[in-house]
């Protein structure tokens, strides 16, 4: 469980995100939406402890993200940034094993390995595990980022905005990567989403975000209304129901 | 108990690891071989070369041993300037940067003019000795950990701002150095710039004392960090997320590339490109990413520039002191050349 206690981030005297206070229940996937600005990915960095907060607690899975440790954090809770660019030269492969630097400190055992191996064929990267991040498009090099946080093996996983940049089939696919890790692995994910309806269609849990607080929280079928989204969103939305379920339309 | 047999097996490459392949790794060993033999001629040459006496008298062995400080002068440098810049690069997550650009070598250079500008022709006697050495190197490390500590644990702690503000203060302690220079005599002028030659001739065997273990010191600790640096390579955030404290483990970084930096620029004087041309090669051979296999390349690759430098310099064309100028011609091109035909470093 992921519980934040009137957390707070000041960016300037008029612009902040919060006090948010919200709990995030174990397991399953639940996804950050809104409008830009909204506060979603300051929130996820301030849960991932990327950012600091300027105000109030937040724990994870009973971990007070202030006072714990980061490397036993980093068993605990994995977050992964919508940008990746790395200097170092690595293959998917490489890359992945990085994932298990919280357990291994660096020095990979068999047991290591075969989480590795693991997660490699859990996004079937298996025929790209020995090429170079430059030499991968944009979706397969998403897919190795996502392998890499899985391959931490922490019930918590965090991810930013997973699929931008990614075409319709990537990410119908990465979102079945995460509901079969939510479902299989028992893992925790909280993501966020710009689609409302692959939130709709994936998550278990939407929580809408709209000028730094949180103002819905609930299941798919509770947010997927015509007044809560045109609230949230400011344009006008209507849900109908489609084959797979409800879809919002906006356009 | 159990621990041997968790133990991955050495021998086998997974491709996890440092080595993305057996043949990478393969590659590895046969340059570090190459190089390691280079290197070892390399510093037979500084020790025999044009020794006039036969060898195996004494007198072969006593010009050998005065030789003997100057080898031991490159291997002091290079071991500084290699693996302080792989770590600087890593700390910095930019490839194209040297630690030079921290303003360490305006420092010394400013360090040596005002020296000269207040005491005249005497302030370059005044400058040597090992108080003095270690009293620059201390400087040094003093000015770095300012600007680190101020910078790195202000509220916007930012890497970039920093290096903005180390080129600034390097460029405004560059200006006064010119002023006080204009203000000299021809004479005193004349010292001075022999002084601020990046020479290996210029360094005094009394600090090797001190320089050896600042830098033995240095370049081990950076090593043993290996597995860190391979993760602060990754940035900020990537690096968090796998549970390091990046503010800590970047402090301790910095703090170990400036006294290296230190050592080096108070032992011989400023050396630009060294550095930058030795990690920048060091990457393109290496075949890995991983830092426990990237700073010895660098330190042995490092060895056999600057000594094999020294040597063509000394024996071929008779110009010992211009050693640093051939590094940076060198260096220069080098660079030049990667990114032209690469378009990537």
């Amino acid at each position: 469980m992921i519980e934040l206690t009137q957390v707070r981030k000041d960016y300037t005297s008029e612009v902040r995100i919060g006090p948010v206070d919200l709990s995030i229940q174990a397991g399953g996937i639940t996804a950050l939406v809104g409008p830009n600005g909204a506060g979603k990915s300051t929130m996820l960095t301030i849960i991932g402890r990327l950012l600091g907060s300027d105000a109030g607690t937040t724990t994870i899975g009973g971990h007070d993200i202030a006072t714990t440790p980061s490397r036993e954090l980093a068993k605990v809770v994995s977050v992964l940034r919508q940008e990746n660019h790395f200097v170092a030269r690595l293959t998917v492969r490489q890359l992945v094993a990085l994932g298990r630097f919280p357990h291994s400190r660096g020095r990979l055992t068999v047991a290591d390995e075969g989480v590795i191996e693991r997660s490699i064929e859990f996004f079937d990267l298996g025929e790209l595990q020995g090429r170079y991040l430059d030499e991968l498009s944009g979706g397969q090099r998403q897919r190795a980022y996502v392998a890499m946080v899985l391959c931490q093996d922490t019930d918590y996983v965090l991810l930013d905005e997973p699929l931008n940049n990614l075409d319709m089939r990537h990410s119908v696919l990465m979102m079945q990567h995460l509901r079969r890790a939510a479902d299989e692995l028992g893992r925790t994910i909280v993501v966020v989403l710009h689609d409302i309806n692959f939130a709709a269609r994936y998550a278990d849990r939407i929580c809408a975000m709209k000028d730094g607080a949180v103002v819905e929280h609930g299941s798919p079928e509770e947010i997927l209304r015509d007044d809560v989204l045109t609230g949230v969103f400011e344009t006008p939305v209507t849900c109908i129901d489609a084959p797979g379920g409800r879809v919002a339309v906006y356009f | 108990m159990a621990e041997p047999s968790l133990r991955r097996p050495r021998t086998v490459v997974s491709g996890s690891g440092a080595f993305a392949s057996e043949r990478d790794r393969r590659r590895y060993t046969v340059l570090m071989t190459v190089l390691g033999v280079t290197a070892v001629a390399v510093a037979a040459a500084m020790l025999a070369w044009d020794n006039p006496l036969p060898y195996g008298t004494p007198g072969f062995w006593r010009i050998a041993e005065l030789r003997a400080t100057n080898l031991l002068v490159v291997a002091v440098v290079v071991i500084c300037q290699a693996s302080a810049t792989v770590a600087f690069q890593s700390a910095a997550t930019n490839r194209i940067i040297t630690p030079s650009i921290m303003g360490f070598e305006a420092l010394y250079v400013a360090i040596s003019t005002a020296a000269v500008y207040v005491l005249g022709v005497a302030g370059v006697a005044a400058l040597q000795g090992l108080p003095q050495f270690a009293l620059t190197v201390a400087v040094m490390v003093g000015f770095a950990l300012m600007l680190y500590g101020w910078l790195l644990t202000g509220r916007r702690g930012d890497m970039q701002v920093m290096l903005l503000v180390g080129i600034v203060l390097g460029g405004g302690l560059g200006s006064l150095s010119t002023f006080m220079q204009r203000l000299l005599t021809p004479s005193e002028f004349d010292v001075l710039t022999a002084r601020l030659f990046g020479s290996v001739a210029n360094a005094d065997a009394a600090y090797l004392p001190l320089a050896i273990p600042l830098c033995l010191v240095g370049a081990a600790a950076l090593w043993s960090r290996s597995r860190r640096l391979n993760l602060i390579s990754l940035g900020r955030e990537a690096s968090t997320n796998l549970g390091l404290v990046h503010r800590r483990e970047v402090m301790i970084i910095l703090f170990l590339v400036s006294v290296l930096m230190a050592t080096s620029t108070a032992l011989v004087g400023p050396l630009t490109f060294l550095g930058f041309l030795v990690a920048m090669l060091s990457y393109q051979l290496a075949g890995t990413w991983d830092h426990r296999f990237v700073l010895p390349l660098a330190c042995l690759l490092g060895f056999v520039v600057l000594g094999g430098a020294y040597v063509v310099l000394k024996h071929v064309f008779y110009a010992e002191g211009a050693v640093s100028i051939i590094i940076e011609v060198v260096g220069g091109s080098a660079f030049l050349y990667v990114i032209l035909k690469k378009g990537a470093l």
